[in-house]
């Protein structure tokens, strides 16, 4: 008799909703039912931040993610229904990345190996650059070449789109640095030289510090950085301390370049006057990549994936493109500013807050073989690695705690790519195929077989549409829903 | 004999004559007409013998030449090697894996066919009599239905021997193996390998079922401690190879991966 009563009555629990940042939403508790749901907690809180379209949420009680109602996570966690849970919603990205399930196109074309492939920042071309010593541009909607360019007397490393989808920088095995422009596949400006061995890395000035897409910075595995005056194709300042091969740049929001090196340091210098400004040390190997939580936000500078992707808007009143991209900088940075993650030949990463401090946030361990690729989400929250040990390891990008280990490779997985919502990744690995992962069950979503060898790169188009992937087999792939 | 080097000596002490280097221009500047003159003069095989000297000396004068000017022209492009990598494997040594293996259904479609292009395609046929020895029985050994297989044989891991009332062929234990020698064509390199299964005997239906491996025998290896890997990203775990050896002779079996 006594269970029908609890039965027809809904326990009831008092709940503090709070955002990520911790800040309360409506002031103060609310009285909820336990068998709330995700969908209606998504709708009170919809109709709480008074948000003009609907938007999903996800909502977390102590860091576990609520997935049917209420009840059943306050369970699980033994949680005293007599105190006032705490639950945090995060929002989602509004638009949805689908899935891509097939592939579309395999374009042959080049004569070597694909070693780089990169969409540019608003999503309209495709480059890829290869060991033939080419650098191709491909048209994304007809899927067919479209430019060829030479230039380069090695093998095509590292490819950089500049912010604004204008130019294009890559870079070759001999240390030469060449920009391209995407409408007309010719070269713009001379050829960079002054890198005595090859450039691993590149990286543009952000978007929202200088709208023309001036300065880039180059790494190389002489051990120095440069940064170039693209339009005079000088070199500006020459940043060098590292003492062995600078193996990954990265141009930060904030005005800072982080740089890392197989000299098992991470180093922080200004930008605009060269000054080193801390080192980071802590891993014991080489340290391979870095990635920053504004990455994305960066690449896209002005581009917005939201309303632009339908539309055909270039960008055409600089200063007010350079607002948007800066406000939407602050939107990202406001919580946490800009994070680092190094992946290091140790088998651990580490998180960095290098605008202020030189210790890290955390050590990540676990992984059994080297870090090879990092990455975070569009939307900072969670923090991937690709390992040499076959598998992906997710940690949460605030406090580096482990989520969920991704396993499914069977060799070495080579890189990573998130798509714009943050709710899918796709992997490339040594084992010829690409696996999509769902980041919300944190299971395998599609395996991708196609590539005849090892994939060494793949991107994910920054409107979400499409993936495009290329390896050691000299063809480049592009995959779509 | 002359003691020393006087000569070297005097030229390091004193210099040379004041126009020793204007004498000797005009000695060589002579140096053709008096070589003209010569030529002219010469009669018999002695002109034969300048001749040929004189055109062989020609022959190298074009060569080196042509040499210079090759080397006066900028040097377009340097080969540019194969094999490229990304930046993150550059520093790596990555040992050269041999690229992936032909694909499956190729692969099922010669399985059916029972045909596979072989390193070895000739191979000489065993006799009945050569591989199976006669094992006489009975009180008297007048029966002779026994038969003792005498080359090395693979034979499956769960295998019991039949009682020997009804055992018709004895595979000796001593000739028994397990694994096997496989060189990859392509890697240049050779593993020791389980054997997983005798594919095929050219020789004759039944040796394929008795796992009688012989020079030129198609048997099954596991290979999948190589981690190759199919193009739907699958570890490869069974191949084919080919004995190359006389394995009864060499008391081990190398083989060759077919590819």
């Amino acid at each position: 008799m006594e269970q029908e009563t609890e039965n027809s009555e809904p326990k009831r629990l008092l709940c503090c909703l709070r955002s990520e940042s911790g800040g309360k939403l409506c002031g103060d508790i609310v009285d909820l039912p336990t068998d709330c749901t995700v969908q209606q907690l998504t709708m009170m809180c919809n109709a709480l931040l008074q948000q003009e379209e609907p938007v999903p949420y996800l909502f977390f009680i102590n860091d576990n993610e609520v997935t049917s109602t209420l009840e059943k996570t306050v369970s699980a966690l033994n949680l005293n229904s007599e105190d006032v849970v705490d639950i945090i919603y995060k929002q989602q990205a509004v638009f949805k990345v689908r899935p891509v399930t097939r592939c579309t196109s395999s374009i042959p074309g080049h004569a070597e190996a694909v070693i780089s492939v990169s969409f540019s920042p608003d999503g309209k071309y495709l480059a890829s650059g290869s060991g033939d010593t080419t650098v191709r541009f491909w048209d994304v909607y007809t899927q067919t070449p479209s430019f060829t360019c030479k230039g380069h007397s090695n093998w095509v490393l590292y490819i950089a789109w500049s912010p604004d989808s204008s130019k294009l920088a890559s870079a070759c095995k001999d240390g030469k640095i060449i920009i391209w422009d995407p409408f007309t596949g010719n070269q713009k400006g001379k050829t960079m030289i002054g890198h005595k061995q090859w450039v691993t890395c590149l990286s543009w000035e952000p978007y929202h510090k200088n709208p023309e897409c001036r300065l880039l910075a180059s790494s190389s595995k002489d051990g120095d950085v440069r940064i170039w005056d693209t339009v005079l194709c000088t070199t500006q300042k020459v940043l060098s301390g590292h003492t062995k091969s600078v193996t990954a740049v990265k141009w930060g929001g904030t005005g800072l370049i982080y740089t890392a090196s197989q000299d098992r340091t991470v180093k922080v210098w200004r930008a605009n006057d060269g000054v080193l400004c801390r080192t980071l040390e802590g891993h014991a190997h080489w340290v391979n990549t870095l990635a920053l939580s504004t990455d994305y936000i960066l690449r896209i500078g002005a581009f917005d994936p939201i309303k632009d992707s339908h539309k055909d808007t270039t960008i055409t009143d600089k200063k007010k493109s350079q607002e948007f991209a800066l406000e939407r900088y602050y939107k990202i940075t406001e919580s946490h500013g800009e994070r680092l993650v190094s992946g290091s030949d140790d088998f651990t990463l580490f998180l960095w807050d290098p605008e202020k401090d030189k210790k890290p946030l955390a050590r990540l361990t676990g992984h059994q073989q080297l870090v090879n690729d990092v990455k975070f989400s569009p939307d900072c929250r969670i923090v991937a690695s690709a390992s040499f040990d076959k598998s992906i390891k997710l940690w949460e990008a605030r406090t580096g705690k482990f989520i969920t280990t991704l396993r499914g490779h069977v060799q070495a997985v080579y890189v990573i790519a998130f798509s714009a919502d943050s709710r899918l990744m796709v992997s490339g690995s040594a084992d010829s195929t690409l696996k999509l992962w769902n980041l919300r069950t944190k299971k395998i979503e599609i395996d991708l077989p196609g590539h005849a060898d090892e994939v060494y790169a793949v991107d994910w188009s920054t409107d979400g549409l499409k993936v495009a992937s290329g390896g050691k087999d000299k063809v480049l792939r592009l995959w779509q829903n | 004999m002359p003691q020393n080097e006087y000569i070297e000596r005097h030229r390091k002490l004193y210099g040379r004559r004041l126009d020793y280097e204007e004498r000797k221009r005009k000695k060589e500047a002579r140096e053709p007409h008096k070589r003209a003159q010569v030529a002219r003069s010469l009669r018999g095989i002695k002109a034969k013998i300048f001749n040929k000297e004189r055109r062989n000396e020609k022959i190298q004068m074009k060569k080196k030449i042509k040499a210079h000017e090759e080397k006066k022209v900028k040097k377009t492009s340097e080969k540019v090697a194969e094999g490229a990598l990304p930046v993150y494997l550059l520093d790596r040594d990555v040992q050269s894996r041999a690229k992936v293996l032909s694909n499956m259904i190729k692969q099922k479609r010669k399985e059916k066919a029972g045909k596979w292009d072989v390193p070895i395609p000739k191979v000489r046929a065993q006799a009945d009599a050569e591989v199976l020895r006669v094992v006489k029985s009975g009180k008297t050994k007048r029966k002779a239905w026994k038969r003792m297989v005498t080359k090395v044989t693979f034979v499956g891991e769960g295998f019991t021997r039949k009682p020997p009332k009804f055992e018709r062929f004895i595979r000796p234990m001593a000739l028994r193996f397990k694994k096997a020698h496989v060189t990859h064509p392509e890697l240049k390199a050779t593993f020791c390998l389980p054997i997983i299964g005798v594919k095929k005997n050219p020789s004759s239906p039944m040796f394929t079922s008795l796992g009688v491996i012989t020079k030129g025998t198609v048997i099954e290896v596991n290979i999948s401690e190589l981690g190759l890997v199919t193009q739907a990203g699958k570890v490869v775990w069974g191949k084919y190879a080919q004995v190359t050896n006389n394995p009864e002779n060499d008391g081990c079996i190398n083989a060759v991966l077919l590819v």
